[in-house]
């Protein structure tokens, strides 16, 4: 504790991305305030160049060996970097649909890049946070840029509304969070994750002193499952993906959840590890929860939005199911997951975007009706996508499903395996859906795609990446085991 | 364990009571015989001619804010400045750093005209 | 190597790529030069590949490349694994691919896919390359399905002729019959021996030898009649020939180079490679023996009654295919592969010769209206001449050697029924030389019996169509004579090839070898050489001499010929009790199971269940922040009573 004031300056590479994203940050908004209309999108291209910037930073980080600075708070590992730099890289696909979909509807403005920017800088601390509070603080940097994020658009009702519900129902599950946090430091005495490992490794968790600990991890497992948007608490997830702008519900809907999944890391696989029969009961009931709920109440929508929304709170229940495997190479699983979710959902958000055009929003299910007529090319992008999210081999889709219902299995759990396949070919309903009016259907509107081609070409390889990941899995699943 | 709180509990007690007991003793103890006189207007007082909610300017919440944004500042330099002469120079730069941020944040709002009235 | 390896194996993939979907903008010319280069780059390689293996005894390549999945214990790899064995096949299948290709080139000409069909071939060389190279049964299931694909395209290539679609629908099926048999065996390997790698698997052989399964039934028997399904799908053998006839209808090169050369030789190959395992087996073995001896002599009669020119090749390598087989089953593993590979040389020839006739005749393919085409076409005439004497095992030509060597290791076998296969296999030397002769003599001798018109534009083939034939008549007769002694005797095989010290037939095959010289005049004495003679004279007497006495026969033993004629059966056997007993059950489950119990209790019963529930939920998400607050915190609580009061939680104990 003697070196409290001093600071070591020597360590500071370890944040270089961090620190380097910050300052960009004051660069973008400070220029974008004296920038003249014509030369507004000098934003865009600087948010994507600080973004590739702070990715190669990251980039240079990983294979680092593990260092923890700021007095143990903040942690660099090859989870941190890999995370970091797959953040960044989808936060930079999400910028190029994004800029398309701000053209059509009017809304592009710099406080959108800066924005984003702050909420990746809040994810980068989430991923590398190795204390209660930098944990904290990073997922309030993430979230109040979020909530402005969807509030962005003001003149539509529906956006200001979502962004209320998202910043009501956040502030509440953020109260939960913190109040775990705090049984967690009054029954520890410390909120770095490093001595939280310790003490939890410790103590008999039988104990009557100990259960505080519980209870604590109760509410520290909510706050995370909220974040997840896992059933019970999935309730602002519908809402705040239809409300918000496609564009904002295209980001709040992928990067977020690896940094959500990476505080999930940091605090119960790293911190609360000994206590992973206790939290894994949870996840095993909130997984279930959440695919059935996801594939049961998505067959009624018609918003396409809405769709994706409980088709996220399935996927979700998916990624869980890796936690509660309690192995290493369950949690890889569910990191592989969460690479390909977002991979998909990416895509997906991508190609809504894509149909948008000044004035219309494309945003129903019906939308899609007769688009392998007016676009083959980009219908067969959706198809491959929602083959994909159905679990559909040779797709990505189903590598993620396979591998992670593959540990559930072999960590004893079949019954789990048996309900999450069942509720996967109900969830395929849907997305075959979605094919059929694209495919078996014809327009009733007139279908142009005006997108710029930079969109076109990003979203193609995004789409074809998910059919040769899905031939060439090995990679990503060596990498996703590699992080723990 | 829960035991140590026991003080607290007490103390809550007392702070209710004494907060709570004297209106209830006065309430109870004293006369209560109103009539039209005794709640009309009293000598230099009207009659209330709004509803005492009335709404404010926007523009006085959003100073508000600002104002508590900068009170915070305030809040937050002065155990800063206390310690100085023992953080030394780290301080100082960390200080300039969140000090600089909120420059940055005060150029914003000012440049998108936060500040101006009218 | 591993680079010349690799080479190898994806040159005629690019070539397939470029052609498949950059063909039409390409144009042909393009198209045929990126193709042949493909496959030129990969024989040439590939007889680099057998000079530094087979000739030079280089060291076995076994060696993952690329490692596609891995979980848990189950690794999934691209590997390969390049022994002298596969040296041989990547010779054989290269260089036929390659003449295939030229003759393409020719035979193809006036055909609207041109470049579409250069792309399949292509493909096919590729898949089939992968197939040899394996060193895993995964890779080695990824290629057998993925020649068996081509092969399903290709025979269905003019798709708008109805029989053609018929005949690949029948392939696909039928080798779908044998590939259930295949994976069901790959998935035994894999929970008995926890692997799918050729070596490990063969290593460990002993610790499964003594394991049963299905009240004590050998596992290592149930695996190898599994895996020898699979290979009488590919290769033909009944009861699953029934495919390969019907194959005919695609083009005649692929006809050549899938239906003869390669493809169907998948499953001897795959034999072989599995020999290690089929050693411990002798109930395997037997069955192998036996399909393999009914295949060769019951095909080859029905070759007799045959009047396409090509469905008499095809029951000729129906036949061939079943000698292959018999082979396998006596242990004499390398005599198969010999006579695999001169079968390939002068099979490809014998289909290419055909096509040849067959362009010329305008797609005429009735041998009783051919004849006399001697004189019109010398080329053809001459190398089918050598296809045909290697065909029937005129002493000096390479089939000769190999089915020599066949019928021996079946006279020296110990195994049961062998003295039954032996006489089968002596009498399919006689058929043999009966219907080849007889379709050689229909066609290139006697009267002309075609009408004026086609007889008239009837001319010798083009070069790219005459060169391959030459360049295979050569391999024909000589390859044979050349390889039989270091192939068979001096260990081209060894490291390849196992076989248990109680199987003699290879040992005493070494013992009466007389070497290539002394095998002609030794011949003379033996009966399967007279057996061919009297299939040739017999031929010519019913062809030309004494035409009219065929018709004799033919109406005297109506009986037998209608039972020739109508192919013992097989296919309406399939048609009346596959065909139409699934057909009935398909409507009855259609009737019962699908509209009434599935559709309408089971689709739409659960459609509605589900939509049900999701009615029943959907009211939950009001849109009311207050109520989805209330729902968050109600959550919470009913969670922490239950971990409150669920398990032996220390407060409740007070």
């Amino acid at each position: 504790m003697n070196n409290m004031y001093t600071f070591d300056t020597s360590t500071l590479w370890a944040a270089l991305p961090e620190i380097f994203l910050l300052s960009a940050i004051v660069v973008v908004l400070l220029l974008d305030l004296f920038l003249t209309k014509p030369f507004k999108q000098a934003t865009y291209y600087l948010t994507q160049i600080s973004l590739f910037i702070t990715g190669v930073m990251a980039f240079n980080l990983i294979d680092q060996p593990q260092t923890i600075i700021f007095s143990g708070s903040f942690i660099l590992d090859n989870m941190a970097s890999v995370f970091k730099v797959f953040m960044i890289g989808s936060t930079m696909v999400a910028m190029v649909y994004t800029r398309h979909y701000l053209i059509q509807h009017a809304l592009f403005r710099g406080e959108y890049f800066v924005l984003v920017l702050l909420s990746v800088l809040g994810m980068m601390v989430m991923v590398s946070g190795y204390s209660l509070l930098t944990l904290y603080l990073g997922l309030e940097i993430l979230s109040l840029s979020l909530y402005t994020l969807i509030a962005i658009a003001r003149e539509r009702a529906g956006a200001v509304e979502a962004a209320l519900k998202y910043f009501v129902l956040g502030a509440i599950a953020s109260g939960l969070l913190l109040y775990g946090m705090s049984m967690i430091y009054g029954i520890s005495g410390s909120i770095n994750i490093t001595d939280i490992a310790n003490f939890a490794a410790n103590a008999d968790l039988a104990s009557r002193e100990t259960l505080i600990l519980n209870f604590g991890l109760v509410f520290l497992v909510i706050g995370i499952a909220f974040k997840l948007g896992a059933v019970p608490f999935h309730m602002w997830v519908p809402d705040v993906y239809q409300g918000a702008p496609t564009s904002v519900t295209l980001f709040l809907s992928t990067v977020p959840k690896v940094a959500a999944v990476a505080m999930l890391v940091r605090i119960l696989v790293d911190g609360l590890g000994a206590m992973h029969a206790y939290w894994a009961d949870l996840f095993m009931v909130l997984a279930v929860l959440s695919i059935a709920l996801g594939s049961v109440v998505a067959l009624m929508q018609t918003n396409i939005k809405r769709l994706l929304a409980y088709s996220t709170i399935s996927h979700v229940g998916f990624i869980m199911l890796g936690f509660v495997t309690g192995v290493i190479s369950g949690y890889g699983a569910a990191v592989f997951y969460v690479f390909v979710y977002i991979l998909m959902s990416l895509a997906a958000f991508g190609i809504v975007i894509l149909l948008n055009k000044k004035g219309f929003e494309a945003d129903q299910i019906s939308d899609f009706k007769g688009l392998s007529k007016h676009s083959p090319w980009f219908a067969l992008m959706m198809l491959v996508v929602m083959l994909s999210m159905a679990g559909v081999p040779p797709f990505i889709g189903f590598y993620a499903k396979f591998f992670i219902l593959q540990q559930v299995i072999s960590a004893g759990f079949v019954t789990l395996a048996v309900v999450a396949v069942v509720f996967a070919v109900i969830s395929a309903y849907y997305y075959l859906q979605i094919i059929k009016s694209m495919y078996f259907e014809e327009s009733d509107k007139d279908i142009t795609i005006v997108a710029p081609m930079d969109m076109q070409l990003v979203l193609s390889i995004n789409a074809v990446l998910i059919l040769v990941v899905g031939i060439f899995p090995d990679f990503w699943i060596k990498l996703s085991l590699s992080l723990f | 364990m829960l035991e140590n709180y026991l003080p607290i509990v007490v103390f809550i007690m007392l702070g209710l009571g004494f907060g709570a007991g004297p209106m209830l003793i006065g309430y109870l103890l004293g006369p209560s015989k109103p009539d039209e006189e005794k709640n009309s207007q009293f000598e230099c007082g009207f009659p209330a001619f709004d509803d005492s909610r009335m709404y404010f300017n926007v523009r006085y919440y959003l100073v508000a804010i600002l104002f508590i944004l900068f009170d915070l500042e305030v809040a937050f330099v002065f155990p800063w400045a206390v310690v100085q002469s023992q953080l030394g120079w780290f301080g100082f730069i960390a200080i300039s750093i969140f000090l600089f941020l909120l420059v940055v944040g005060f150029i914003f709002e000012w440049k998108h005209g936060a500040l101006e009235w009218e | 190597m591993e680079q010349i390896y690799l080479t190898i194996a994806l040159a005629p993939l690019v070539g397939a790529i470029f052609a498949g979907f950059f063909g039409s903008l390409l144009g042909r010319m393009a198209t045929t030069v990126i193709t042949i280069a493909g496959v030129l780059i990969s024989t040439v390689l590939s007889f680099y590949v057998f000079n530094h293996h087979v000739l030079e005894g280089g060291e076995v390549f076994n060696q993952n490349l690329y490692t596609w999945m891995q979980i848990g214990e189950l690794n999934v790899s691209v590997g390969f694994l390049i022994d002298n064995l596969t040296a041989i096949m990547l010779v054989v299948v290269s260089f036929v691919s390659l003449m295939v290709h030229i003759y393409t080139i020719g035979y193809m000409h006036d055909d609207a896919g041109y470049t579409k069909f250069f792309s399949y071939i292509s493909l096919f060389t590729f898949s089939m390359f992968m197939l040899v190279m394996s060193n895993n049964f995964m890779q080695l299931f990824f290629g057998w399905e993925a020649v068996g694909l081509v092969s399903y395209l290709l025979i269905g290539f003019w798709h708008h002729k109805e029989s053609a679609v018929e005949a690949n629908l029948k392939a696909f099926l039928v080798n779908r019959v044998g590939d259930f048999g295949f994976l069901l065996g790959i998935a035994l390997v894999l929970m008995y021996f926890g692997s799918l790698d050729y070596v490990e698997v063969f290593a460990s052989l002993g610790n499964v030898t003594g394991v049963t399964m299905l009240d004590g039934t050998s596992v290592i028997t149930v695996i190898c009649i599994l895996l020898f399904i699979g290979a009488m799908g590919k290769s033909a053998q009944v009861p699953l020939h029934v495919w390969l006839p019907g194959s005919m209808e695609g083009p005649t090169p692929i006809s050549a180079l899938i239906h003869a050369a390669t493809m169907v030789t998948a499953g001897i190959f795959m034999v072989s490679r599995m020999s290690p395992m089929f050693e411990l087996s002798e109930t395997a073995l037997i069955v192998v023996m036996v399909v393999g001896a009914i295949t060769a002599l019951f095909m080859g009669l029905l070759g007799i009654v045959q009047n396409d020119i090509k469905k008499v090749v095809a029951y000729s390598t129906l036949s061939q295919l079943g000698y292959m087989t018999v082979a396998l089953g006596v242990s004499a593993y390398s005599v198969a592969i010999f006579h695999l590979m001169t079968h390939a040389f002068f099979k490809a020839l014998l289909f290419l010769a055909a096509g040849s006739v067959i362009v010329a005749l305008h797609h005429k393919q009735d041998i009783r209206e051919m004849g006399g085409l001697r004189k019109k076409m010398p080329i053809t005439y001459w190398t089918s001449l050598v296809g045909t004497l290697a065909l029937i095992g005129f002493p000096g030509f390479a089939g000769f050697y190999s089915k020599d060597m066949i019928i021996e290791a079946v006279h020296f076998s110990q195994l049961p029924f062998s003295d039954w296969v032996y006489v089968a296999v002596v009498i399919g030397v006689f058929i043999t030389a009966f219907y080849s002769l007889r379709m050689f003599f229909l066609v290139f001798h006697g009267e002309s019996r075609m009408d004026e018109h086609t007889a008239s534009h009837v001319k010798e083939s083009s070069i790219s169509i005459t060169l391959p034939l030459v360049a295979l008549a050569i391999p024909s007769a000589l390859i044979g004579y050349l390889t039989i002694d270091p192939m068979l005797f001096n260990g081209w095989l060894d490291n390849a090839i196992t076989v248990a010290a109680n199987h003699t037939s290879m040992a005493s095959l070494e013992a009466n070898f007389h070497g290539a010289n002394g095998m002609i005049p030794h011949a003379l004495q033996t009966l399967p050489f007279w057996m061919m003679v009297g299939g040739i004279a017999s031929a010519w007497v019913l062809t030309l001499y004494r035409s009219q006495w065929a018709d004799w026969i033919q109406k005297k033993f109506h009986r037998s010929n209608y039972v020739l004629e109508s192919l013992y059966g097989f296919d309406r056997f399939n048609d009346i009790v596959f065909v139409g007993g699934i057909k009935k059950l398909g409507n009855f489950l259609w009737k019962v199971s699908d509209s009434g119990l599935i559709d309408k209790i089971l689709v739409n019963g659960s459609a509605r269940f589900v939509g049900f529930i999701a009615s029943m939920v959907r009211p939950i998400q009001t849109g009311y922040v207050y109520h989805y607050a209330f729902f968050m915190i109600v959550s919470l609580l009913i969670i922490l009573t239950w971990v409150l009061f669920a398990g032996d939680n220390p407060l409740l104990e007070l």
